[in-house]
């Protein structure tokens, strides 16, 4: 559109560049607007950063990219086993080969890229991943740990970039470059068949296209600015698409939206015209593209796995008539039910699965010591059972006897097939939610007593209407206590395998956990029916495809009485994870952030909350600050709060997170912490350096201080590199083991 | 000198008449009939056993929120004269004679009586008209829901009254601010804001959203104060110290205050003793003091000690073994060691008792004088009824197969060697050389052989270990958690060589002499902890309702329903004012909005004190609505329609701020305004209309008949009981 961007260029050209700069000190002060023209460009006054040329910026780029692949890519093929979640995601990347359905509690992204790298690489799908140790042998591997150590080399150029674009300083870019670089954790984590480096490379890119598409404010709707914007709204797509915690990446983005909006917004030189330009830009470029990207990635996913496979059960029955193979692909069932028929009951709550019995008891104590009654997300004979008259018993498949449909409002037994019990319930409390009542199965062949009977209803029907297989939403009222059969999703204990409690609830409230529905239905004597089943369209799957993941997730709770990662743990290092090996004779990775950079990001970000405030306070009173210092002020306030906002939105959210954690959820949030750090020694040290100004040697000491750092940094690497790259001989506690003396806290066991 | 005397002493009072009216309108509302009915109603029977514990100084723990809202309440029974004797088992039992229903239940009418002149007070310091301020203080006034909540014994009416006591304080702080700061009324409204805010958080936990609030307010404030750059340096420091010592440093000591008192009422042991550490028990009355009062303090070879689980989940429970042995073959097939059985057992026993011995030593008494075993000292447990040796090894233990087996030792003679050495790990030692004490020290122990940790799996044995829980050797044990720790509880020295005298020894009761007891701080924070930890059966109520139902009033709460005829008490809100407290609330965002935008392009529809005014107004009241309704989304417990009524209050204060706005700022012309003034005190007397309406089911005094029930069955989820004679 050359007319918008005409009228863009010229309302901006009034503007000073990198106009948001401004706003949050100018926000503070109060609507005053006159603070708003004294805006700053972070010129950095320091000629040092000059001295590098074009060829020159290019060569350091070169140099750090190299660093981070030749740091990935060594012994990238050990250990030639299945590390850690390898056996999880790379059996995803098998089952896309295989284009058999499965689940999991992660978006596909991920994974499908996982299964294109492995198919791309000669990877034919046949390795089973069963279990971590299991050896690779002479199926190819590299291929898919290949592409996440390429994804996690990216990371380190992409830091590079956005703390050179936030700070325009090369020290801090190649400061921030070697944390990254030289931090065992992150190179831990790229090596192996994971989710995170994937992740990560999308929050990164995300981050350094927004930095980018930020410094492009001086020249709305140019071609670059276009590109990083919608660059921006592709990586947050890529990020959400890995996993859900990209969404906080998400919100990063949107929060820097927001104020660069509510920024051009109060600028009155631009008309209300192009404001409405700029949000329509950003609606289209963050929203609109995101999405569609991300509901495309489902439709390749669902497109891909089109075969039956072991996550069928956690989806409702018409999802699963998607499938081939599976029993309802293509269904030809009878279409109503009749006594006598052999059938399946599904929960209507996504992700509950099928009523089910087992030759096991309650255990005493809990209820009446009778069978227990559970739902079972897989498909079993255990979940069949026969439909029955309440007061007949006699074999209702005899040929001679006409069929005789059931009918809503019908009283009827539901007996159990392999145990040959009766669905029943009584005045004994369930299991885990105490007010309701218990379910079991009870009765020998069949002969049970009144408490086995249930009233069938169909919802929002009539009485005498006959029951529709896979359509009709049921109820089972229990006749004597009144109460509705229902499962309450919580997880029984071990006793009960750790399949979710069905209860009796004698709250009548119509809710999805008190609904069923019939799924696989066997009669012989009623004709199969082709049934067109409900075709579920595209949004319905999106929407079941996301409960499901949702009730995973929430799923995964930590056990009591179990050692759990704390999210405190985190930043302190306090503990790391094994990849690889136990005892003194496997080959052992340890996945722990190297601790000399993890700690120091720990003092980084505590100096710069002090030194930020103190900037901030001087200039809400007003202190006129010397052109230096208020450049450096501007980079520390602006360029760093942006990194410090990364670093807390990547990291709190997960005090609050009810499931169960694990180290590696930090890794976000250290890349920020990292980039903060790189940016503030060398903000800290420029400042150092001007008020030392009236010393000879004070032009040396920034240039020394990034040195020892890096120094430093490299040479804690050099320690602690056989966390990463493998070490075999004894543990750390022995004196003998090239690890001794590293051990620096207890909590760590390598 | 004498100056003083040549002026008359004058007193001059200043009364706003409409403040001593509307109190004594609200106390009538709130105090009419307060002892009616003379039965338990509602969550009264769950309050009021706290208050009965109280009453008997004996301990409890209550993981529903901070105990000043409970001693509030027993104070009212203080008053009264109650001993605490009434068992509070059922709604609707009616109370003895020996319970004081009318000041039991009086602060909490007190709390929601002063909440009246409070309103008008409030929207009176935010800068509205008096006819504003008088409307809101009706509207609360008049709240069915409101009085009926504070005419009981709970807690709600209580953080209501600190939550808008913090509020209004802050604003007469704030208001004196401009003229006269650092003057004696000007510490008081500060100091006052930050006591009514450790109140409001100590009455219940969600207290805490309204204190962040202000705080939040009191922050952006102080912000525009350090940028007022005609204050000196050390004039905006001042201000900012005495803000953070108001705000900050008060309110936590008031609260420890509140848990100090709590511990020093509370001093007798009770039925919740177990949930506690041993230290924490021996620091009670009775109980555990009992038997451990006297113990000697260092264990030493040969002392005789109970082993006490510190994490104790699921529950309480100590080291025990018994002569039993665990089976060949399990369930599932796999195999054990058939060695006697060790598991945790959550009741005392005489078969808990383990003696401590010395590995390279034979006799099991102590040596006169005795020593002391110390961190990471090599001991044996010796189980004192069969004289075994505490022992793990590499077999799988019955339920948690990743771990060890732990088994009191039997010499079967089959190429199973004794690995019966631990080493001792003091976790809170102070040094490496510290003593192991007797409840004090939390200590591991570490498996000499296989460095596996004896572990608190938590999982209950089937019945050939009597349900009791399994006790596990962890290989992998990373870092610190509770269910590796023990310590000893009950503690002798063994004096008897001879096994049948040491299992009489054992079976005696224990008695000598010393006590112990914890700091303030250190039993704040363990109780601070259980509390906030504690696992409540969240199991959904006939009443439980979901936060959109609340908005929208779509549930109500049978509180009570007379014995006999159809009177009840309903907690039912005034649907109107719901209704437009909500829709005002819609309307302030709306127009907060709009102003917000055009101000940003220079558009100012409003003087700026005008919008200043407008914006404080919401960042109390609709912010307080907000910050009390919108975390209850986040929360996983049950919740009731009276979780809500802390932002209702808000919202009704917006509600004629919002009005007023309306009719002062929108209303163009003469005729619009009379209009629309028409149309509010027609709405207000619907609102009357209503209140009055549903007063039967507020006061719960007068039978209605079942039609006159179905009649004010406005909505079909409200669950209004009628009799079926």
């Amino acid at each position: 559109m050359p007319p918008a961007v005409g009228g863009g260029l010229a309302g901006s050209e009034l503007r000073p560049r990198r106009g948001r700069c401004g706003s949050q000190a100018a926000r503070a002060v109060g609507p005053d607007v006159a603070t708003e023209a004294t805006v700053w460009s972070p010129k950095r006054p320091a000629p040092s950063s000059r001295r590098f040329e074009a060829p020159g910026r290019w060569a350091l780029l070169a140099l750090v990219t190299l660093m981070s692949f030749a740091t990935r890519f060594h012994r990238l093929d050990q250990p030639p086993h299945i590390c850690w979640d390898e056996t999880h995601f790379g059996k995803m990347g098998s089952y896309y080969i295989n284009r058999t359905f499965f689940f999991d509690v992660h978006p596909p992204l991920g994974k499908m890229l996982v299964g294109l790298a492995g198919y791309l690489s000669g990877y034919d799908g046949t390795f089973l991943f069963q279990k971590p140790g299991d050896k690779y042998e002479h199926h190819s591997y590299l291929g898919m740990r290949g592409f996440c150590a390429f994804l996690g080399a990216l990371l380190i150029p992409f830091a590079y970039l956005t703390v050179l674009e936030l700070s325009q300083s090369l020290p801090a870019a190649l400061l921030t470059a070697a944390l990254l670089t030289f931090d065992t954790g992150c190179l831990t984590l790229s090596q192996y068949i994971l989710l995170d480096p994937i992740l990560m490379f999308f929050i990164m890119a995300a981050m350094l296209s927004m930095v980018k598409y930020n410094s492009c404010a001086n020249r709305p709707f140019s071609a670059p600015w276009w590109l990083w914007l919608s660059l921006t709204g592709v990586n947050l797509a890529g990020a959400l698409g890995v996993k859900f915690v990209g969404l906080f990446i998400i919100l990063q983005v949107g929060w820097n939206t927001l104020s660069d909006l509510w920024h051009l917004f109060g600028d009155l030189s631009l008309s209300m015209v192009t404001v409405g330009k700029h949000l329509t830009a950003r609606v289209l470029c963050l929203i609109v593209l995101p999405l569609a990207l991300y509901t495309a990635t489902y439709a390749v996913h669902f497109m891909v796995l089109n075969k039956s496979g072991p996550g069928d059960g956690f989806f409702s029955s018409a999802f699963q008539a998607r499938l081939s193979g599976n029993n309802l692909h293509n269904a030809s069932i009878p279409e109503h039910l009749a006594y006598g028929s052999v059938i399946t009951v599904k929960s209507a709550r996504m992700a509950v699965g099928y009523l089910h019995s087992h030759g096991h008891l309650y255990p005493e104590g809990i209820g009446a010591h009778q069978q227990q009654v559970t739902t079972y997300l897989h498909k079993d004979y255990n979940n069949l059972w026969i439909i029955k008259k309440h007061n007949t018993n006699s074999d209702l498949l005899d040929p001679s006897l006409p069929v005789e449909f059931v009918r809503h409002g019908d009283i009827i037994r539901l007996e159990h097939k392999e145990t040959s019990r009766n669905l029943h319930s009584h005045y004994h409390e369930a299991p885990l939610t105490r007010k309701h009542y218990q379910v079991t199965g009870y009765g020998i062949n069949g002969t049970g007593d009144s408490n086995d009977f249930w009233r069938i209803e169909v919802v929002n029907r009539k009485f005498g209407n006959r029951i529709k297989v896979l359509r009709s939403r049921i109820r089972l009222i229990h006749l004597v206590t009144g109460c509705v059969l229902g499962s309450s999703g919580k997880v029984l204990p071990k006793w009960g395998w750790e399949q979710l409690e069905v209860t009796c609830t004698p709250y009548l409230k119509e809710t999805l956990n008190s609904i069923w529905n019939v799924e696989d239905h066997i009669n012989p004597k009623l004709p199969n029916i082709s049934l067109d089943v409900l075709q579920p369209s595209f949004p319905e799957i999106m929407l079941e495809a996301h409960m499901v993941m949702i009730r995973g997730n929430s799923g995964l709770k930590p056990k009591d009485n179990e050692f759990t990662s704390k999210p405190w743990h985190w930043p302190i290092n306090y503990q790391g994870l094994r990849f690889s090996g136990i005892n003194d004779t496997d080959f052992r990775v340890y996945l722990l952030g190297n601790p000399v950079v993890w700690w120091l990001n720990l003092l980084s970000i505590a100096l710069y909350l002090l030194s930020g405030s103190i900037f901030a306070v001087a200039v809400q009173r007003g202190a006129r600050l010397p052109a230096e210092v208020e450049g450096l002020s501007q980079v520390l306030l602006q360029g760093g709060g942006q990194l410090l906002l990364g670093w807390m939105i990547h990291y709190f959210p997960f005090f609050l997170m009810g499931r169960i954690l694990y180290f590696h959820h930090y890794f976000p949030a250290m890349l920020f912490s990292s980039m903060l750090t790189g940016l503030l020694w060398d903000t800290l040290l420029r400042l150092c350096a001007w008020s030392l100004a009236s010393f000879s040697l004070a032009g040396h000491v920034h240039a020394l201080g990034i040195l020892s750092l890096l120094l430093g940094i490299a040479y804690s690497f050099y320690l602690f590199h056989p966390l990463a790259y493998g070490m075999v001989g004894p543990l750390a506690q022995d004196p003998r083991s090239p690890m001794a003396g590293l051990r620096w806290l207890e909590s760590w066991d390598f | 000198m004498l100056g003083f005397l040549q002026r008359p002493v004058v007193v001059t009072a200043d009364i706003n008449l409409n403040v001593v009216a509307l109190t004594a309108v609200g106390l009538l509302s709130r105090l009419w009939q307060l002892s009616y009915p003379r039965a338990v109603v509602f969550d009264e029977v769950y309050y009021g056993q706290y208050i009965s514990f109280y009453m008997k100084r004996i301990f409890f723990l209550d993981g529903s929120g901070p105990p000043f809202g409970h001693m509030l309440l027993a104070l009212g029974g203080y008053l009264g004269g109650f001993d605490g004797n009434f068992l509070w088992n059922r709604i609707g039992a009616e109370y003895s004679t020996n319970v004081p229903v009318w000041s039991l239940r009086l602060l909490p009418a007190l709390a929601g009586a002063l909440s009246v002149p409070m309103a008008y007070q409030i929207v009176w310091e935010l800068g509205f008209s008096h006819c504003a301020a008088v409307g809101a203080a009706l509207l609360i006034l008049i709240e069915n829901s409101l009085i009926t909540q504070s005419r009981l014994m709970l807690l709600e009416s209580v953080l209501i009254f600190f939550n808008l006591l913090a509020v209004l304080s802050y604003l007469k702080f704030s208001n004196s601010q401009k003229h006269r700061p650092f003057s004696p009324s000007w510490w008081f409204w500060l100091m006052l804001t930050g006591v009514a805010c450790s109140c409001a958080v100590g009455t219940k936990y969600v207290g805490v959203f309204t204190y962040l609030l202000v705080l939040g307010v009191a922050a952006a404030h102080a912000w525009h104060l350090i940028g007022d750059q005609t204050l000196s340096n050390v004039r905006v420091l001042c201000h900012l110290l005495a803000r953070a010592v108001a705000l900050l440093v008060i309110p936590v000591l008031v609260y420890l205050l509140f848990f100090y008192v709590h511990l020093l009422l509370l001093c007798r042991s009770g039925p919740h003793d177990q949930i506690m550490s041993s230290a924490f028990q021996a620091s009670l009355e009775g109980g555990l003091a009992r038997i451990t009062q006297g113990q000697p303090l260092e264990v030493a070879y040969g002392s005789q000690v109970t082993l006490k689980n510190v994490f104790g989940q699921p529950v309480p429970c100590w080291l025990h073994s018994h002569q039993s042995t665990y089976p060949m073959i399990y369930e599932n097939g796999r195999g054990s060691s058939h060695q006697q059985q060790v598991t945790c057992y959550p009741f005392k026993d005489v078969n808990n008792w383990w003696i401590v011995k010395d590995p390279g030593r034979h006799e099991l008494v102590v040596n006169n004088p005795p020593r002391p075993v110390r961190h990471g000292d090599i001991v044996q447990l010796v189980h004192g009824m069969t004289t075994r040796l505490l022992n793990t090894h590499d077999v799988a233990a019955p339920l948690s197969p990743h771990s060890q087996e732990v088994s009191c030792y039997i010499d079967y003679n089959v190429s199973m060697p004794a690995q019966n050495l631990w080493r001792l790990d003091i976790v809170n030692r102070e040094s490496d050389t510290d003593v192991w004490k007797t409840i004090l020290s939390e200590v591991r122990f570490v498996h000499v052989n296989t460095s596996a940790i004896l572990k608190l799996s938590g999982a209950p044995l089937p019945d050939w270990g009597f349900r009791q829980l399994e006790v596990v050797g962890e290989k992998l044990s990373r870092g610190y958690h509770g269910s590796t720790v023990w310590n000893v509880e009950e503690h002798r020295y063994g004096r008897s060589q001879e096994q049948k005298e040491r299992e009489l020894e054992l079976r005696s009761p224990a008695q000598m002499d010393a006590s112990r007891n914890l700091s303030f701080m250190a039993r704040f924070s363990e109780l601070q902890w259980r509390m906030l930890t504690v696992r409540s059966d969240d199991s959904e109520h006939k009443y439980s309702s979901t936060p959109l139902d609340w908005v929208t009033l779509d549930t109500s709460i049978a509180y009570w329903l007379h014995p006999r005829t159809s009177a009840q008490i309903h907690l039912l809100g005034n649907i109107v004012i719901w209704a437009s407290a909500s829709l005002a609330t819609l309307v302030y965002a709306l127009l907060f909005v709009w102003y917000l935008l055009r101000r940003r392009r220079r558009v100012c529809d409003l003087p700026e004190g005008c919008w200043l005014r407008w914006a404080l107004a919401g960042a109390l009241c609709a912010g307080g609505w907000a910050v009390n309704y919108v975390p209850f989304f986040l929360m996983e417990k049950t919740l009731f329609l009276y979780h809500y009524l802390p932002a209702l209050a808000f919202q009704i204060l917006l509600l004629p701020v919002v009005l007023e706005h309306v009719s002062g700022r929108l209303c163009r012309s003469q005729l619009q305004r009379s209009f629309f003034g028409a149309l509010v005190v027609a709405w207000f007397a619907s609102a009357c209309h209503v209140s009055n309406t549903l007063r039967p089911l507020t006061y719960g005094d007068r039978s209605l008949s079942p039609s006159e029930l179905k009649a004010l069955r406005w909505k079909d989820s409200w669950d209004i009981l009628i009799r079926k004679y």
